[in-house]
């Protein structure tokens, strides 16, 4: 009889990660339970960036161990890290489109290099995610022609095109507007329940994640400050967590002290 | 002194090694590489039709001064009649595989160097890791084959340009009989001296491709530069190399070859 799944899709645990004398990860731990949206919050310059790509195994870390569906990833085992990235994406900040490809070639690219499937199941496949993320009409379009949601939204559709179980996205939201933040998160929700993989993203942006997510983990000091639910996180009296979750509040009590003429001291 | 002189060979010892493995792992790479053939061929047209016009000119205009100054020298000696010979022995066991080769990485290896270095810089190349996909066999491989093609296919052209360049010089500015021209070229150009060409077209292609490759797809580990900059300075590192390389390379396989 074969053995249950593991409830667990991802285990990290002790992650360290230093470079040179800059201790970023100092035994970072994170479940991510299969099916679940997890977001990671922190501080710019925490070491999330890092975090993420030692789990995408784009980075090696130091020490610690990362299972993957209850197998952990090794230098040694490659087999078990081709597994993983078979069934593993990962969302750049940055997107990491080709910029010399079309949109229907940066989606088909991951199925003609990592598949046996015939030219025209790849085209069929690719059309299907671009369809999927609304961006059919942009087909023959390259990535500079493209508004940034779109490249957004077309790095996710590359992401997903491949069925992954796993999905990896570092700083979906950076520099955008607050709508734009929404609609981001809100695409992330809608197509991490529609295709039912699951996400894991790091970000600074607490009201999103709080509403979006099914479970928050807090990065500080190179460790996992927090993991739970996002309303276990609100109500938590953690200082840590209050001074993140309550920053805009504090915020607009600093800037009603400077107001008032008070002096201010900053935490930091 | 001794320690610096100790640390830059230890620097040149190992970025020798690097290179070695890398041009290695591409080309094992080619074996799990997939849709190869299509990669070749977009490759042999980034490395060999874009470079096209260069070579017709360059070849053309070395031809002309090679007939000019070949005629002028061989006159004093009443020898014109060779200068068939001279021209044609010149280009293909000297002057067109280097040339050819000097102008292809100023084209193509400048331009591989600068794309790749902002593939890394932008991410690309991390992302072909992420999805599995192998980056050397994906972006390096296909231009490692394909500058084995390209570059003796080049210095041919070049060759035959920088020949009927000669024969502009003599027979038609100089009034060399044509016929002298192109029988002496005949006479004396034998498969050995082909051969020498060719070889020396596919190890320079091959040589100067992977440096190329080489600085573009490692700018990140430049300590010294990093973003634009670190980009420039790798295209620049890899052009200079690439032009030592080949002049160096040209001398060793003809001292093996003579």
């Amino acid at each position: 009889m074969a053995a249950a799944p593991s409830p667990l899709l991802l285990q990290v645990q002790g992650v360290h990660k230093r470079f040179g004398d800059n201790v970023v990860l100092a035994g970072a731990d994170l479940d991510v339970p299969r099916g679940t949206l997890v977001t990671v919050l922190g501080r710019s310059g925490t070491g999330k960036s890092v975090f993420l790509k030692c789990l995408a195994d784009v980075m090696p870390a130091d020490e610690g161990r990362i299972l993957f569906d209850g197998r952990p990833l090794t230098i040694k085992d490659a087999q078990t890290r081709a597994d993983f990235r078979r069934r593993c994406s990962f969302l750049f900040q940055s997107n990491a489109l080709f910029d010399s490809l079309t949109a229907l070639e940066n989606v088909a690219l991951p199925l003609e290099q990592t598949t046996n499937l015939s030219d025209h199941e790849i085209h069929e496949r690719s059309l299907e995610a671009l369809k999927q993320l609304e961006l059919e009409k942009h087909l023959d379009r390259y990535p500079g022609q493209l508004s940034g949601g779109m490249q957004k939204r077309l790095a996710l559709a590359r992401a997903i095109v491949t069925r992954p179980e796993l999905v990896l996205f570092d700083e979906p939201t950076a520099g955008l507007d607050p709508l734009r933040r929404n609609a981001v998160f809100l695409m992330i929700a809608k197509y991490q329940r529609q295709f039912g993989f699951t996400a894991v993203i790091v970000t600074h942006d607490v009201t999103e994640a709080l509403v979006a997510s099914d479970r928050v983990a807090l990065l500080d000091k190179g460790v996992m400050h927090f993991q739970g639910t996002p309303a276990e996180f609100s109500a938590s009296s953690d200082a840590v967590v209050a001074s993140f979750r309550d920053s805009a509040a504090h915020l607009g009590t600093t800037l009603a002290s400077i107001r008032a003429g008070a002096d201010i001291h900053s935490e930091d | 002194m001794v320690s610096t002189l100790g640390h830059h060979s230890l620097a040149l010892v190992h970025g020798l090694g690097d290179f070695a493995m890398f041009t290695l792992r591409s080309f094992q790479a080619v074996l799990s590489s997939r849709r190869l053939v299509r990669r070749v061929a977009r490759s042999m047209f980034e490395q060999g039709v874009r470079c096209l016009p260069v070579i017709l000119i360059v070849g053309m205009f070395t031809g002309l001064v090679l007939g000019l100054q070949g005629y002028y020298v061989l006159n004093r000696f009443g020898s014109e009649s060779l200068l068939g010979a001279l021209v044609s022995l010149s280009l293909v066991r000297e002057l067109g595989p280097v040339l050819a080769a000097l102008m292809l990485v100023g084209q193509a290896g400048s331009a591989l160097a600068a794309e790749l270095g902002i593939q890394r810089n932008s991410e690309q190349i991390a992302a072909l890791d992420t999805m599995g996909v192998n980056s050397l066999g994906y972006l390096i491989s296909p231009r490692l084959i394909a500058s084995l093609l390209v570059f003796p296919m080049q210095t041919a052209l070049f060759v035959t340009v920088g020949l009927w360049g000669g024969s502009l010089s003599g027979s038609l500015l100089l009034g060399l009989q044509p016929g002298v021209y192109w029988s002496a070229v005949e006479r004396a150009v034998g498969s050995a001296d082909v051969q020498e060409c060719f070889i020396k077209a596919a190890t320079f292609g091959l040589l100067t491709i992977a440096l190329c490759c080489f600085h573009g797809f490692n700018t990140h580990r430049n300590r010294n530069a990093s973003g634009a900059r670190g980009v420039s300075a790798s295209t620049t590192r890899a052009v200079v190399q690439s032009s030592i390389l080949v002049l160096a390379a040209d001398y060793v396989i003809t001292s093996f070859l003579v």
